[in-house]
C-alpha cells in the first residue's frame, strides 16, 4: 500500500507527537512481574503428611516492598488468600485447582498415594501458578494486604495479621 | 394489501420522481428485506402521482379516496405504540365509483420534516405516505415510504477531546481524538500516549458503540450496539509511546447524532477505547462524539464522469447513475483532487 502523503491529506495525517527518549524505549519495562510455582516437596510421614511448593517472585513494581523474594505454601495457604480476596476486593477471584477431595480418601481404600502422587502434584503446581499469576497482575489485588502477606512474609502469621489496604511506597 | 387471496379488485401506486432526479437509497427494512427509497429533506415539497389500477371490467365503490403524509415514531419494545408527529391530509377523490384505471396529482407543499428517518433496534421513525381507499366494510390501503435525511453545516466549534485517563500507580494514558463532531464520512484521527504502564497490555482497540434510548424519566430502555471494532495496537507499549489511530467513519453503518427526539428516544455515538492485558482483563474509557450528516458534493454528476473518464466517450445518461453513486463522491472529496485515476482509496 502506498504510503500516506501527509502534505496532499493534511486532514488525515498522524497528530504530532512527542518523540520516545532513549532511556524509556530500552529500558526494562516498568511491568515486571514473574512468580513461578516450584519444588513441591512433601513433608511428614503416614497420614500427617503435607506438600508444599516455592513461590518466588521477581518484579519491578514499586507496590511490591521485596523486588525478589522466595516463600514456601502450601495449598491451604491459597485457599487463605482466596477468601481474603474474595471478601475484601472488588475482584472476581480466579477459581483454585481442586481440592481433590476423592484422592484423600484414607490410604487403605487407594490404590495409589492419594493426594502425594507425583502426576496430582504437578498438575496441581501448575494450577496454582496460573492462579498467583493471575491474581498478583490485578491491580485491584496489588492493593491488598493479604496479597503481599501471602508473597513476602516468610510465614503466614495468623495471629498478627490484619487485612488492609497496601497503597505504593 | 388484501390478505384474502381472491386478489384485489384494485391495486395503486405512487409515481414520485417521473424525471429521475431524485436520489435514492437502499434501505434495510428488517433481516430479510431491503427496498430502495427517495431521499427527502426538510422542507421539500411531497408531490407527485397516486395510479389507482383497477381490474378489468371491475368497479370499486368507495367513500371516498384519502391522502396521508404521516411521520412517526414506532416504539417496538412491549408494547408497540406508535406517535405520530406529522400527519398531513388531502382528500383526492370524493365518494362515488371507480370504474377505470386513473392517475391523480398531488402536492403537500413545504412540508416540514424535522427529523431524519431512523430503522433502530427498538425505534422506528418513519415517513410515509398512505393512500386510503374508503369502503363500507374494509379499506383498501396502500403506503409508500420516504426516506429523509438531515443535513447540518460545519460546526461553527468542533474542539479536540484530549484527557487523561487511568487507574493510578498501574496505568496512565493520555488520548486525543482531532475533533468532537465528525460528519459520517470523516475520519477519527488521534492518538494514545502512554504515560505509566505497570501492567502487561496485550492489545488495544478501539470501538464505535451506538446507545438508543427509548423513553424518558423513569423508564428509560437502553440498547448498545457495537457498531465497529478495529485494533490499533498489538503487543506491549512503554512509557513514552505514542499510537497512532485513523478510523474512517464512511465504511460503518453510522446516523447522525439523535437527541431526545420528540422526547421519546435519542440516539447516541460513543468511541470506547479498550485496552486488553495478558489475563484477558478489559481497561476501556469511553467517550461521546457527536455525529452529523454533511451534505454529498455531487451534484453535477456529468462534470465529474467527465474528469474520471477523460480518456474514453462521455458516457449516456443512463449508464451515469449506475457508474457514479453517491458514495463514490462522497470518497472523492476526502481524496485529493490528483488521486482520481489509479491509487485506490485506503
Amino acid at each position: 500500500m502506498a504510503t500516506i502523503d501527509a502534505d496532499n491529506r493534511r486532514e488525515i495525517a498522524r497528530l504530532p507527537s512527542r518523540p520516545i527518549s532513549l532511556e524509556d524505549r530500552y529500558d526494562p519495562p516498568a511491568n515486571f512481574l514473574e512468580i513461578e510455582v516450584l519444588n513441591p516437596e512433601t513433608h511428614g510421614f503416614g497420614n500427617k503428611r503435607y506438600t508444599d511448593y516455592e513461590i518466588r517472585m521477581r518484579t519491578n513494581l514499586p507496590v511490591f516492598r521485596l523486588k525478589e523474594c522466595s516463600v514456601r505454601r502450601r495449598y491451604s495457604d491459597f485457599e487463605w488468600l482466596r477468601k481474603e480476596l474474595e471478601r475484601d476486593s472488588k475482584i472476581v477471584v480466579p477459581s483454585l485447582p481442586s481440592k481433590a477431595w476423592q484422592r484423600q480418601v484414607p490410604a487403605f481404600l487407594r490404590r495409589d498415594d492419594g493426594i502425594f502422587e507425583d502426576e496430582f502434584i504437578e498438575e496441581r503446581r501448575k494450577g496454582l501458578e496460573q492462579f498467583i499469576n493471575k491474581v498478583a497482575g490485578h491491580p485491584l489485588a496489588q492493593n491488598e494486604r493479604s496479597l503481599h502477606v501471602f508473597l513476602q512474609d516468610t510465614t503466614i502469621d495468623h495471629d498478627k495479621y490484619v487485612p488492609g489496604k497496601v497503597r505504593n511506597s | 394489501m388484501d390478505i384474502l387471496g381472491l386478489g384485489s379488485k384494485v391495486d395503486a401506486d405512487f409515481i414520485l420522481d417521473p424525471q429521475g432526479q431524485r436520489k435514492q437509497i437502499d434501505v434495510k427494512i428488517d433481516d430479510t428485506k431491503r427496498s430502495s427509497q427517495y431521499i427527502y429533506y426538510d422542507g421539500e415539497d411531497v408531490s407527485g402521482t397516486v395510479q389507482v389500477k383497477l381490474k378489468k371490467n371491475s368497479k370499486v365503490e368507495h367513500q371516498g379516496i384519502r391522502l396521508e403524509f404521516i411521520g412517526q415514531i414506532e416504539m417496538l419494545n412491549d408494547r408497540s405504540t406508535i406517535h405520530e408527529f406529522i400527519n398531513l391530509s388531502k382528500l383526492l377523490g370524493f365518494p362515488g365509483e371507480l370504474t377505470d384505471s386513473s392517475s391523480i396529482d398531488f402536492n403537500f407543499g413545504n412540508v416540514e420534516k424535522p427529523y431524519e428517518s431512523y430503522n433502530g433496534i427498538n425505534i422506528k421513525l418513519r415517513y410515509f405516505l398512505r393512500l386510503t381507499i374508503i369502503k363500507r366494510f374494509s379499506n383498501n390501503v396502500f403506503e409508500r415510504d420516504i426516506c429523509v435525511q438531515q443535513l447540518s453545516q460545519y460546526p461553527e466549534i468542533n474542539n479536540s477531546i484530549k484527557m487523561e485517563v487511568g487507574i493510578e500507580d498501574c496505568l496512565h494514558i493520555e488520548f486525543e481524538y482531532n475533533k468532537s463532531k465528525y460528519h459520517l464520512k470523516d475520519v477519527v484521527v488521534g492518538k494514545i500516549y502512554f504515560l505509566l504502564v505497570r501492567i502487561k497490555i496485550k492489545h488495544m482497540e478501539i470501538a464505535i458503540i451506538k446507545k438508543e434510548n427509548t423513553g424518558t424519566g423513569p423508564n428509560i430502555y437502553a440498547e448498545n450496539e457495537t457498531i465497529a471494532k478495529y485494533e490499533i495496537m498489538d503487543g506491549a507499549p512503554v512509557r513514552g509511546e505514542s499510537i497512532p489511530i485513523r478510523l474512517f467513519l464512511a465504511g460503518y453503518e453510522l446516523t447522525p447524532t439523535m437527541k431526545d427526539v420528540q422526547r421519546k428516544f435519542s440516539v447516541r455515538y460513543f468511541l470506547n477505547l479498550v485496552l486488553v492485558d495478558e489475563e484477558e482483563r478489559r481497561y476501556f474509557k469511553q467517550q461521546e462524539i457527536f455525529l452529523w450528516r454533511k451534505q454529498d458534493k455531487d451534484t453535477d454528476k456529468t462534470k465529474q464522469s467527465a474528469k474520471q473518464y477523460a480518456h474514453y466517450q462521455r458516457p449516456t445518461p443512463a449508464n451515469q447513475s449506475e457508474e457514479n453513486p453517491t458514495e463514490n463522491s462522497s470518497v472523492n472529496e476526502v481524496l485529493s483532487s490528483e488521486n482520481n485515476s489509479d491509487i485506490p482509496s485506503d
